[in-house]
């Protein structure tokens, strides 16, 4: 029975099924498409140069972003905790409070999400455009497996950056916080860092790590798959970049919420 | 003349593909003797790209069989056989732009063949000779190459591994009559130079009547004329008479 046949009191369970079997629909050619890559990112054959080329693309070329973003949000991070800090008499645990927000959780997921606008968007652009001129029909004629020669080094190369990124971040995010402390603030520089040394531990700094390579994987995984489905020429292209830069953030913030409540649980 | 006593390279039996609603091949056959040159001719979205597709295994037939040297081409296995022995001219190239010049024209020797960057590149720059293409076009990129020098760059990339089955998919669209007429000399001066039978799609009749040993004619899905390229013009079939001589009047309905 088609819509227009059918009741009108009926049509909007019709409408929550289709979407419901869509979104359904959907899972199940996300979680395909992943564990075929997966499964090619640790079997062999890995292209070591291809997955060179894209550490460099993702890790590399994302280092000015990610170094602005941090220092920025590790000052205004400052700032707030100062002000909050000051009406309970607490201004002296900035230096503690800014270096537990940055590595556990400001630092990964705003690194996830800066690069799920400039890698995913990226990545999805780029194989949208090799699906609508071809490039990948080409791969698969000259017995290249796409999953292989073109998302399993991406995928490998986000998992393997994204934790560089973070470190760099959460250096660079306390630096930035520090900046603010003893230039705006009237803290003690030394004292400043002996305090943040001090107080974040191993498990703060593996925590966010882990996360970012969690959120490396999502990264990449959202901008092929979304690249990979493409069709259509220009237009095409562009809804798969926007797809993947939506699908990766909304996944970050989930997985975020999933892992942080299993490094509570365990004690991480 | 065609040989047909000898056992087709490729054979396509009763292929039927439809995407949704649309069905667009309706029980195509095809076959290709060793050697020799078909040319499918046909109008815009008659199935002719998706016959290819589904001759290389990028499209999964609905029903019918695709045989590559006489065998069943059904599983991973086979299909990367015919992929060993097949190339492809892409309508505009699909040349990989990350990549250089002669590392897309050596792709299949460096990633499948996993033969060494250096070895790979000197068959590169022979085989780009072999397409009048200079060794100093080998190091540059895909963009800083004209049209006619990617269609060239495309052509050595199908060639490299000496295959036995090149299809060719509008190998002269968006060329110019001379780099077009260059183009197809270039075709035929290596396929001869390979043995390979080759299959290929073009609207362009000027490249029909200079590669074609045999042309075969799709309307709406299915093959409606085969014959030897001397007899395209007393094919007897009002499709293809109106086809080759390009008229709007007839019994094909003009796409607009």
């Amino acid at each position: 029975m088609t819509s227009h046949h059918m009741p009108l009191p009926f049509r909007p369970f019709q409408l929550i099924g289709r979407t419901v079997l869509g979104g359904l629909r959907e899972i199940g050619h996300i979680a395909s498409f992943s564990g075929r890559v997966i499964t090619a990112c640790v079997t062999p054959v890995i292209y070591p140069r291809e997955v060179v080329r894209q550490c460099i693309k993702i890790g590399f070329y994302s280092l000015p972003v990610i170094g602005l973003t941090a220092v920025f949000i590790g000052a205004a991070l400052a700032l707030n905790i100062y002000t909050g800090g000051a009406r309970f008499n607490a201004e002296q645990f900035v230096p503690n409070i800014v270096v537990l927000g940055i590595t556990r959780e400001l630092g990964p997921v705003l690194v996830g999400l800066m690069l799920a606008g400039r890698v995913s968007a990226g990545i999805a652009a780029e194989i949208g455009a090799m699906r609508v001129t071809e490039q990948i029909d080409a791969l698969l004629t000259l017995s290249a497996k796409p999953e292989r020669y073109l998302y399993a080094p991406r995928v490998i190369a986000g998992i393997a950056t994204l934790p560089i990124l973070v470190l760099v971040a959460d250096i660079i995010g306390v630096l930035g916080g520090w900046l603010v402390a003893v230039g705006a603030l009237n803290f003690n520089g030394a004292l400043y860092l002996r305090n943040t040394w001090s107080f974040v531990t191993g498990n703060d700094i593996w925590s966010g790590l882990i996360k970012a390579a969690v959120f490396g994987g999502i990264i990449s995984l959202m901008g092929c798959y979304q690249g990979d489905r493409s069709k259509g020429g220009a237009g095409g292209v562009g809804r798969a970049a926007t797809l993947a830069v939506v699908g990766a953030a909304v996944l970050i913030l989930a997985s975020n919420y999933i892992l942080t409540s299993i490094f509570v649980r365990i004690g991480l | 003349m065609t040989d047909f006593s000898a056992r087709p390279i490729l054979e396509l039996k009763n292929i039927h593909k439809a995407f949704g609603p649309k069905q667009v091949l309706r029980g195509v056959d095809i076959t290709v003797a060793p050697g020799k040159s078909l040319v499918i001719i046909g109008g815009s979205g008659t199935g002719k790209s998706v016959t290819i597709k589904c001759a290389l295994g990028l499209l999964k037939p609905d029903q019918g069989e695709v045989r590559f040297d006489g065998e069943l081409v059904s599983t991973r296995k086979t299909l990367d056989t015919i992929r060993r022995r097949t190339g492809m001219l892409f309508q505009g190239g699909a040349l990989f732009d990350s990549l250089s010049v002669w590392e897309n024209v050596s792709f299949a020797l460096l990633y499948r063949d996993r033969v060494g960057r250096g070895e790979a590149k000197k068959r590169a720059i022979e085989t780009l000779a072999k397409v009048r293409l200079p060794a100093s076009a080998a190091d540059l990129r895909i963009a800083e190459l004209s049209g006619g020098m990617q269609k060239r760059a495309a052509l050595a990339r199908a060639i490299i591994a000496n295959p036995d089955l090149i299809f060719f998919d509008e190998p002269t669209t968006g060329l110019d009559p001379i780099t077009a007429d260059a183009v197809n000399n270039l075709i035929v001066e290596q396929v001869k130079a390979l043995g390979a039978a080759t299959v290929t799609i073009t609207h362009d009749m000027a490249s029909v009547r200079k590669i074609a040993d045999e042309v075969a004619m799709l309307h709406e899905g299915s093959i409606i004329w085969r014959g030897p390229v001397a007899d395209l013009d007393k094919s007897g079939n009002a499709y293809v008479e109106q086809f080759v001589h390009g008229r709007a009047e007839g019994p094909i309905q003009p796409a607009i």
